[in-house]
Parts: C-alpha cells; structure tokens; sequence
C-alpha cells in the first residue's frame, strides 16, 4: 500500500521556510517559482523578520501559521533551526516536509546523524519527508512549482521520481521541448524518508500519471528495491534510467550520494525480472516515457513505415531489423487497396514508400489503411514536415505573398497540420502507436509541422532510429506483459 | 563468512539431484574399477583427478579427454592418480562420458551482494569471459524468466540450427536454469555454481562440469 502523498503533490497551501528578499537566495527562487507558476493555494513566507515579499505575507514564527491551511513546507532554513520548525509546523497542521536545505547525509559523519534526527522527528509527527538535499517538487496538475530551479514543464502524465535533481530539470525541458507533459516530479536528494520507489508506488495510484520514469544511482537493499517495484511495474509502465553502469561511474555515484552502485549486468536482470522499460541515455529515457504515456502500447512485433521518400524508409527498417520488433511483410490485399490509392511507382512493398506521390488526402488515407489492417502492429511515419519546410522558405523570402505564394504557404502548413492530427485520430481508434518522424522537432521545432504534432500532446520524433528505440522498449513491456497473463 | 568448493564429484551429485542434467559419470579409486565402469558409461570417456581441493582442474593438468579404451583407460587412471599432491588429501578419479556438441553455454549461480543470488547463463567455451555475452535474474525464477533470461543473450544465432546440431532446445535450458534456481532456494549454503561448460548435445544442454561452493563444513 502507498504512502498518501497528496499532501505534497496537491498541498491545499505552501509555506516557505527561510524566506528571502535577495533574488539569489532559494528562500526567494522558490517563492518566485511558487507565484510565477500559478500556484492558487494560499503561500506564505517565514522569516527572521515579519513582512512582505513579492506579494506574499511573511510570518515571523510558525506559531503565526493559520491552522490547517498549509499542507507542505519547503525549507531553505539549516539544519540547526530545522527541528523546531518542522515541529512547530506540524501542530498548524503541515503533513509533508520539502527538504531543499543541505547539510544532512551528503555532509560527512555529523550531517548523517542531523539526518538520522531528521526522519525519526519526521516519523513521529506522521509528516512526509523529501530529501533532504532535493531540488524541488513540481506537481501540474496542481499548478505546482515548488523547485529552486527553473524548469516547468505542460501538464501531462509522466510522473518523474529521480535521486538526482539534474535530471528531474533535463527531463522537465524535455516535456518542455516537446510538449508532452509532466503530471508530478519529484527530486529524492538524499532520500532519507523515501526513496525513489516510494514515489513510483503512489504514481501508480495517481490518476495523473500514467507512466513512471526514473532516474536512480546507488541501491541500498537491492532485494527490497526488486520486490517493491516490481509490484509497481504490474500497474504502472516504469522507465528507469541507472547511473554507475560502468566502473568510473560507480566512482562518480559514490562521491555523488554516498551510495555504492552494483553491478550493471546484475541490474540489467534484475530490471527485466522487474518488468522495467530501461533506457540507457537521458534522451532515450524520456522519449520512451513519452511513448508509453501518449501513445496506445503495440501489442505485436510487426511495424510498418510509410514515408514520403525513400532513404528515411530504408534507414527505418535497418533499425527494426537491429530491434526486437519486425518489419511487417505487406499483406496482398493492403497492397491492393494501397495501388488504388497511389501512383504506380510507389515501392509495393514495406517501407512504403509513397515516391513523392501523393495529392491532398493521400496521406491520412494511407495512413488509415495501414493502421486498420489486422497485421500491422505500429506505424512508423517518416517525412514529416516537408510541407511546412518549404512554406517557411517561401514565407520568410522577397516573392512572398506575391506570385501565388501566400495561398500555397497556407496549403502547406494546414496540410503539415492535417497530418498530425490524422496521427492522433488514426491512432487512437484503431489503438496502434503511430510514430511521426522528422528531424524538424530538434531543427526548426517552431514551424507549423512540429508545432501541431507538439500541440496533439505526442512527441515529435526527431529521427526513425530513435522512434524504433522508444518503441522497441515499449513493445519489450507488452511482451513482458503478454508473457505472464 | 568462510566459504569452500567442493570437488567435481560432489558438485554434480548437488545439482544432478537438483535437477540439472549431467553428463553420465562414477568415480573410482583404482584403473579396475575405471575399466568396469566403462561398461556402463561407453566411450569415449573423460577421466579427472577429483577431490575437494581440487578447483582448477585443466591448469594442473589433471583431465584426460577422448579415452577409446580400456587400455587408455587404465594408463590415464594410473597416471592421473600419481600426480596427486600430499595436500590434495583425499583424491579419486572422476570417470565420465565424452559429451560431444560444438556449442558451449556457461550457467551458474551468484550471490550479488546487492541483489542476492542470482541466475547466471551465457555463451561458454574458451572465448566466454572475453565475449562477456551473459545474462542475470535474481533468484527465485519462473519459466518464463528463464526463458527470457535465454532471449537477453546476444548471440541469439548461436541457438539456433548450427552447423548440422538442432537448434537449443530452449524448454530443457529454461529447464535447467529454474533447477539452479531451485537449488539456491532450497540450500542456503550455497554460495554460487559453475555449470562450465553446458555442452549443447544433440540440441539439449548437458552440464560436463560442475564446481559448487558452499558455505557447509567449511574449515573454520
């Protein structure tokens, strides 16, 4: 059973500890972000000294706390003043503790006992424990940005737990950079009370969140971590990505949270026993996420690639061959329904290679065709944005809107656009992942192409292989899955 | 905590009545009792020098492969048996048939200090460590486990149909690795096993050594 942690993911109010007028301070940082998100619950401020800050009012003493108003505080106080605080806060009712503060286990000997301090004070007051010596909990859904760093990423339903908060930031401008989005993140720091698993399991409660993705270093009781979050796996898709794979990696972990890393090929195992989706490189990790989280899961090996032209298809299926996914046969009667549809020199085969064929409709139709058939698993689009591509050329040249050009610009970015949704929708009812492709999500991710795809809450994929890479993943869950039901 | 290996002899008979399949062996103290039991097990016949100080058996030079003959038999008893050293103590000579087949897998056990024990199996023979193509899960495995545990391994080509030899019967492996398994769980004491190599014969593993170590009855 879960840990509750809605009162640290939907507090119905914030406290800042350590509230500070200088704009460098996190006692500032944090209640700017806090105000600057949106956050509507009541905020308020304690310091040194009562006043006002950024709007905002700011008590002297928690004893001031309007009772049962606030349910987490963020502490930028030290160690040293930290007891009494939270003490004090939870008889005002505070139920969860945001520990940005550092001093604690990642401080030497002194610290670890300060910590060890901590969580049983913590324990004994029922309160929920973050860090300490995290970056900050990031909640969309409640217009929550309670971070010392910057990254606010669109609401969405990946949930990020990680035991380093870079990578609750990187993973946060990635949802950023393509859109789709976040529903809780959360930086474990030290991890003192809960650990990274201790998030996964209430995201697997969370209607918000409907793929978990983690970041995690040194494992203290490996055996323990097994069991948990293989429970966890059963409801909820869990990508991990694991630092210290490699020896001078475990060097780096273990000066970096004072744990030790195990063995990588022993993890490996362990996290397919699990039932983990695991990702070997941050961009990898997220856009595996984003897969399981916007796209309906394949549920068979065979994929078909229809592109606009012909390289993109053949390096896509050079990277299906080298996955554990296939390039679908092209049944005899797609391909029939496919002639009627295209010039005769598209390529009859899979890749479909439409050959710069197509009119008006073609490309939803196609794209309609393959995913309907029963022997087709997933969808591959490749050549995306073309359109769009050309129209910004013409748009942003001296002949634009003369000679014709502002009516074909237009046809070409409600055409880019029209793919996109067509994606989504096609998609959708026949439950098949439909994968668009173009590398115009990293180059010129502003044109109206990747802006639509971005706007349909799915991810843009910037190349095939990396769209084969997610989905391989992806399908290696569902045969976990399919393998024990 | 102290730990020791058994001998070869030993270690079969633990993961034989675990289950795992083994090539068909007896040990004998003398060249008569060899020859008798040639009858039973058929050439060509292996024959090693067996104890439980014994681990590393080929460096010593103490394994005799390819025997075709009561003869043979007799001279590689005779001479295995001369070459103990005072400090093997108690030694006997393992007799057993030649399995023949061209692939070799490595399967074992390992207590991971983070994870505990663990399923180990991968591409065997001489090149194994430098190839590295192995596989883990954690003790206790399913079936289904184990049979993933045999699609994480690279070399997927390697077991398939080779070289005249059926494909890996994948059921037997997936087999053997839940006896490992079962083993761990049933015998605390073991600390980890080397099933090097599992010979692949006629498309079924069959483990032609075995070296246990455990903890039990370990000198102090």
């Amino acid at each position: 059973m879960a840990r509750d942690l809605s009162p640290l993911f939907n507090p119905k109010g914030v406290v800042v500890a350590g509230a500070s007028s200088h704009p460098g301070k996190f006692g500032f940082v944090s209640i700017h972000n806090i105000l600057r998100c949106g956050y509507e619950g009541p905020v308020v401020g304690l310091a040194r000294e009562a006043g006002e800050l950024l709007g905002i009012p700011v008590l002297a003493s928690p004893d001031d706390l309007e009772p049962d108003t606030y349910d987490l505080v963020f502490v930028c106080t030290p160690p040293t003043l930290n007891e009494d605080l939270i003490t004090r806060c939870a008889a005002k009712g505070i139920k969860a503790v945001f520990m940005g503060a550092g001093g604690y286990g990642e401080a030497g000997p002194d610290g670890l006992v300060a910590q060890e301090r901590l969580v049983a004070l913590c324990d004994e007051l029922d309160l929920i424990l973050v860090g300490p010596n995290g970056q900050g909990v990031v909640s969309p859904p409640a217009s929550l940005c309670a971070q010392i760093v910057a990254p606010y990423p669109p609401q969405g339903h990946i949930g990020i737990a990680s035991q380093s908060g870079n990578f609750v930031s990187s993973f946060e401008n990635y949802a950023s950079q393509t859109g789709v989005g976040v529903s809780r993140a959360v930086s474990a720091g030290n991890a003192a009370q809960l650990d990274v698993v201790d998030y996964l399991e209430w995201f697997a409660e969370d209607p918000e969140t409907k793929v978990g993705l983690a970041y995690v270093e040194g494992i203290v009781d490996g055996r323990h971590f097994f069991d948990r979050i293989s429970e966890v796996a059963k409801r909820l898709p869990v990508v991990i990505l694991k630092g210290g794979a490699t020896a001078n990696g475990q060097r780096a972990a273990a000066s970096h949270t004072g744990a030790l890393a195990s063995d990588d090929a022993i993890f490996d195992g362990m996290a397919r026993q699990a039932g983990l989706v695991r990702a070997h490189s941050v961009h990898e990790a997220f856009e595996t996420a984003a897969t399981l989280a916007s796209q309906p899961l394949p549920t068979g090996d065979r994929v078909a690639v229809v592109t606009t032209v012909g390289g993109w298809g053949v390096v896509a299926a050079d990277a299906l061959y080298r996955s554990s996914m296939d390039l679908a046969p092209l049944p005899d009667d797609l391909r029939a329904a496919l002639d009627e549809k295209l010039p005769p020199r598209w390529s009859r085969n899979n890749p479909i290679d439409l050959a710069g064929g197509e009119t008006r409709e073609t490309i939803p139709e196609v794209l309609e065709l393959v995913a309907a058939h029963d022997e087709v698993d997933a969808v591959l689009f490749l050549g995306f944005g073309v359109q769009s591509n050309q129209a910004d050329l013409m748009r942003s040249g001296e002949f634009y809107p003369d000679h014709g050009l502002e009516r074909i610009v237009d046809f070409h970015e409600r055409q880019d656009a029209r793919y996109a949704e067509a994606a989504v929708e096609i998609s959708q009812r026949h439950d098949k992942p439909v994968l668009v492709c173009s590398e115009m999500a990293v180059t010129c991710p502003d044109l109206s192409g990747p802006a639509a795809v971005r706007a349909s809450g799915r991810l843009l994929y910037p190349s095939a292989d990396r769209a084969v890479a997610a989905l391989d993943l992806a399908r290696r869950l569902t045969r976990f899955r399919q393998a024990r039901t | 905590m102290s730990t020791h290996t058994l001998s070869e002899a030993a270690s079969r008979a633990i993961v034989a009545a675990a289950g795992v399949p083994v090539s068909a062996y007896t040990t004998v103290t003398d060249a008569d009792a060899a020859v008798a039991a040639a009858a039973d097990i058929g050439y060509p016949m292996v024959a090693k020098l067996c104890g439980d100080a014994i681990a590393h058996k080929s460096e010593r030079g103490l394994v005799r492969l390819g025997i075709g003959s009561d003869d043979e038999l007799r001279r590689s008893v005779d001479e295995l048996l001369a070459l103990a050293r005072p400090e093997d103590g108690e030694v006997d000579v393992l007799v057993s048939t030649m399995v023949a087949g061209k692939r070799e897998l490595i399967a074992g056990l390992v207590r991971d200090p983070q994870f505990g024990m663990a399923v180990m199996l991968g591409v065997g023979g001489i090149l194994a460590e430098a190839i590295a193509d192995v596989a883990f899960r954690l003790v206790p495995i399913t079936r289904i486990d184990a049979l993933e545990l045999l699609d994480d391994l690279d070399s997927q080509s390697l077991l398939g149909e080779f070289r005249g030899e059926p494909a890996v019967d994948r059921g037997a492996v997936a087999a053997t690795l839940v006896a490992l398994s079962d083993l761990a769980e049933s015998d605390p004491n073991v600390v980890s096993v080397d099933l090097n190599p599992l010979i692949i014969a006629d498309g079924r593993p069959i483990a032609v050594d075995a070296l246990v170590e455990t903890t039990q009855g370990a000198p102090s």
